[in-house]
């Protein structure tokens, strides 16, 4: 008894002990990396012939396909740019740091980037949940940050460095209502949303509201939590209200299960969707299922632009596979990061944040480039159809 | 009509496999005074253990009785394997230390599995989810009304095995001598071991046989809902910890109860409420369950011995 009332008092003095460590030390790198650089040569991310950047990504955990594809275009991009000469004669490395998919472990990643790696600016994340927990580090350190694939408006509110090359979700909603509404003609929908993801949510918001002001009626509304395999109870109770379609703003390791199950409860509704929806492991999981369903997108590999077939042709040559959209816009992302510490006049993270926000017609594999006054991109969706374990590019609709 | 026997399919579809993961931690908690934390992810190593099985002997587009037979067998013999190993080695050398000590290693355990298994090397799987193969070819086994129900016939096959698992433990547990010294250990030891029984040997049979059906019931949760993932012990394991508490811990027929309440309680919550309420409520009843009967439904509660 008393070995072990003394175990607890000791472990709970060196717990004081680490806490106080930590809060010590956190501040000094942060304050050396946002103030002005007191000498040359020390400028955060820059260091003799080589910038670096951070990426924070979900290379495991439930979403480690949109990590793992994202990752892997930043690489591509990257290796290009140096291939190329680098930037302003410096290579370009970039530090890469898995969260697990989680957000407090996206936050974690971010605060490790910005005091220990001291980076130039951040790339990431695609779900929206973990790039507000980048965002709220990135923005008090003013370490620009640039998501390449979070479509939720919360994110770049977070603060004057937080940008994104992608559209928000208020945008992504309106396509598939509108095209739910003009190209489907159908007027009764059910929703099922994913109660704990910020992406999810805003998505099925805005898409109800702008489908009802369209004069479409929502019959059902669902939800579910992350992490839950069995969604029979949820899709009985659509059942019974008889949509047309329902809308399921998820991801894709959701839909696989939520489509099967649809079936074999006998529902024929059309399934429609967003940008989650894009992973090869969508067809594996719901095989026959998913087909015939349709969700927007960023962009189509059958784009015959010769950029995007240019980057389809390295991507697949790299890591043998198609790119996804999250790898589209990965490339983006980083390409869009290049570009502005190309045209910034300075290493320094208030000049290359000023760069970003001047970015204008930029041509990337997903479209051209603005991004507006609220650093959010400004661009077209494309609607995609399953058609035989592919996507099938279907119809383009503009802002 | 329709909808209500809908529901209650897949309540009880969803309760059966509680009910098999929480006998295990049933069990352990009997004879070890353990919560085993690890329980959900020997779950997913049996996943896993059957899908590799399936895939090796090609049972991935065709489907038989035997198929079925022997993916099930293999990753429960699998499974009985590393729960004699996670008993072995981590839990034994532990026995005397202070309890919260073996359920902090639990919990490493648990982590150990379920994020190791997403490292992409050698035959660990990678953090992506797959699909289980289809190892019984769906076929509607009955059809009620205009399609209004569709009964398939995995749905009556899996029922089928997961009853006969519960039957099987119920004659081990209570027809044998393995079954009677189990029970013995579960209820004192000390007096156990002065009677002849070989504690340490009991329980590690016991951890094999919780594993076992950990395993048989992972495969079932596979042919259920198609997904397997390295996270996924986690999410059921936390459901079937709920289950065992609520039937009472440390009672075989009270994790069944309980297993089978929970997957309906939560079913009828989505089905005729909201489904935001789904985890909301199976908590609740949880907390409701452990304020009328703190020992579980069918637990008792003993004085503590001081």
């Amino acid at each position: 008894m008393r070995s072990s009332s003394l175990a607890a008092v000791l472990t709970s003095c060196a717990l004081a002990l680490v806490g106080c460590e930590k809060k010590e030390s956190a501040p000094s790198p942060a304050s050396g990396g946002t103030a002005a650089a007191p000498a040359p040569g020390v400028t955060p991310g820059v260091s003799g012939d080589t910038i670096l950047l951070g990426e924070v990504g979900s290379l495991t955990g439930s979403e480690a396909t949109f990590g793992i594809s994202t990752r892997n275009a930043i690489e591509l991009a990257i290796n290009e740019v140096n291939a190329a000469g680098g930037v302003k004669g410096k290579k370009i490395e970039i530090r890469v740091y898995d969260n697990q998919s989680k957000p407090e472990e996206a936050a974690n990643a971010a605060n490790r980037l910005i005091n220990q790696d001291n980076v130039l600016l951040i790339l990431g994340e695609v779900a929206s949940t973990n790039s507000i927990a980048m965002a709220t580090k990135a923005q008090p350190a003013k370490v620009p940050m640039i998501s390449n694939a979070s479509t939720n408006p919360k994110v770049t509110q977070i603060g004057d460095y937080i940008f994104r090359v992608c559209f928000i979700d208020p945008f992504q909603g309106y396509v598939m209502a509108k095209f739910a509404h003009d190209n489907l003609k159908i007027n009764k929908v059910a929703v099922l949303r994913d109660l704990g993801s910020d992406y999810s949510q805003g998505l099925a918001d805005v898409f109800e509201r702008k489908f009802t002001e369209m004069g479409g009626k929502i019959v059902a509304g669902e939800t579910y939590t992350k992490g839950s395999t069995d969604f029979r109870s949820q899709l009985t109770a659509i059942k019974r209200a008889a949509p047309d379609a329902i809308y399921i703003p998820g991801y894709y390791n959701d839909i696989g299960l939520i489509a099967r199950q649809a079936r074999e409860l006998g529902i024929t509704a059309k399934l429609m969707g967003g940008d989650g929806w894009d992973s090869e492991k969508l067809f594996e999981l719901g095989g026959s299922a998913v087909e015939g369903s349709y969700f927007s997108n960023h962009y189509s590999p059958d784009d015959p632009n010769p950029r995007v077939q240019k980057f389809i042709a390295s991507y697949k040559k790299a890591y043998g596979s198609v790119p996804d959209s999250l790898a589209a816009l990965g490339y983006d992302a980083a390409m869009v990061a290049v570009d502005a510490i190309k045209r910034a006049p300075s290493f320094d993270r208030a000049a290359i944040r000023d760069a970003i926000a001047q970015t204008k017609n930029f041509h990337g594999v997903t479209g051209s480039i603005t991004l507006d006054e609220k650093r959010n991109a400004t661009k077209s969706a494309v609607v995609l159809e399953v058609e035989k374990g592919k996507t099938k590019y279907v119809d383009t609709i503009a802002p | 009509m329709s909808d209500f026997t809908q529901h209650l399919i897949n309540g009880l579809a969803a309760g059966t496999i509680y009910a098999l993961v929480a006998l295990g931690y049933t069990m352990v908690y009997g004879v070890l005074k353990l919560i085993n934390f690890a329980h959900g992810d020997v779950m997913m190593v049996g996943t896993f253990l059957g899908y590799v099985v399936a895939q090796k002997l090609g049972y991935e587009h065709q489907s038989s009785l035997w198929g079925v037979l022997v993916i099930f067998l293999a990753a429960m013999a699998g499974c009985a394997v590393l729960g004699f190993v996670i008993e072995r080695f981590a839990y034994r050398p532990l026995r005397d230390k202070p309890r919260l000590t073996a359920l902090i290693t639990a919990i490493g355990i648990s982590f150990t599995l379920s994020y190791g298994f997403q490292l992409d090397f050698g035959p660990l799987p990678g953090a992506a989810p797959r699909a289980f193969p289809e190892i019984i070819t769906p076929r509607e086994w009955l059809i009620i009304g205009d399609r209004a129900v569709v009964i398939w016939n995995w749905q009556v096959i899996s029922l089928a095995i997961a009853i006969g698992l519960m039957l099987m433990l119920q004659g081990l547990v209570y027809r044998t001598r393995f079954g009677r010294a189990m029970r013995a250990v579960s209820f004192d030891h000390r007096t156990a071991a002065l009677m002849g029984i070989p504690v340490d040997r009991i329980i590690a049979l016991t951890f094999m046989l919780g594993s076992a059906l950990a395993a048989g019931a992972g495969i079932l949760y596979a042919i259920k809902d198609t997904a397997i993932q390295p996270l996924m012990g986690l999410y059921v394991g936390l459901k079937a910890f709920v289950a065992a508490v609520i039937g009472g811990i440390g009672n075989v027929p009270g994790a069944v109860v309980g297993g089978l309440l929970l997957g309906l309680v939560e079913e009828f919550v989505v089905g005729y409420s909201s489904s935001s309420w789904r985890d909301a409520v199976a908590f609740g009843f949880l907390i409701v369950v452990l304020l009328v009967r703190p020992g579980g439904l069918f637990g008792r509660v003993a004085a503590e011995k001081v």
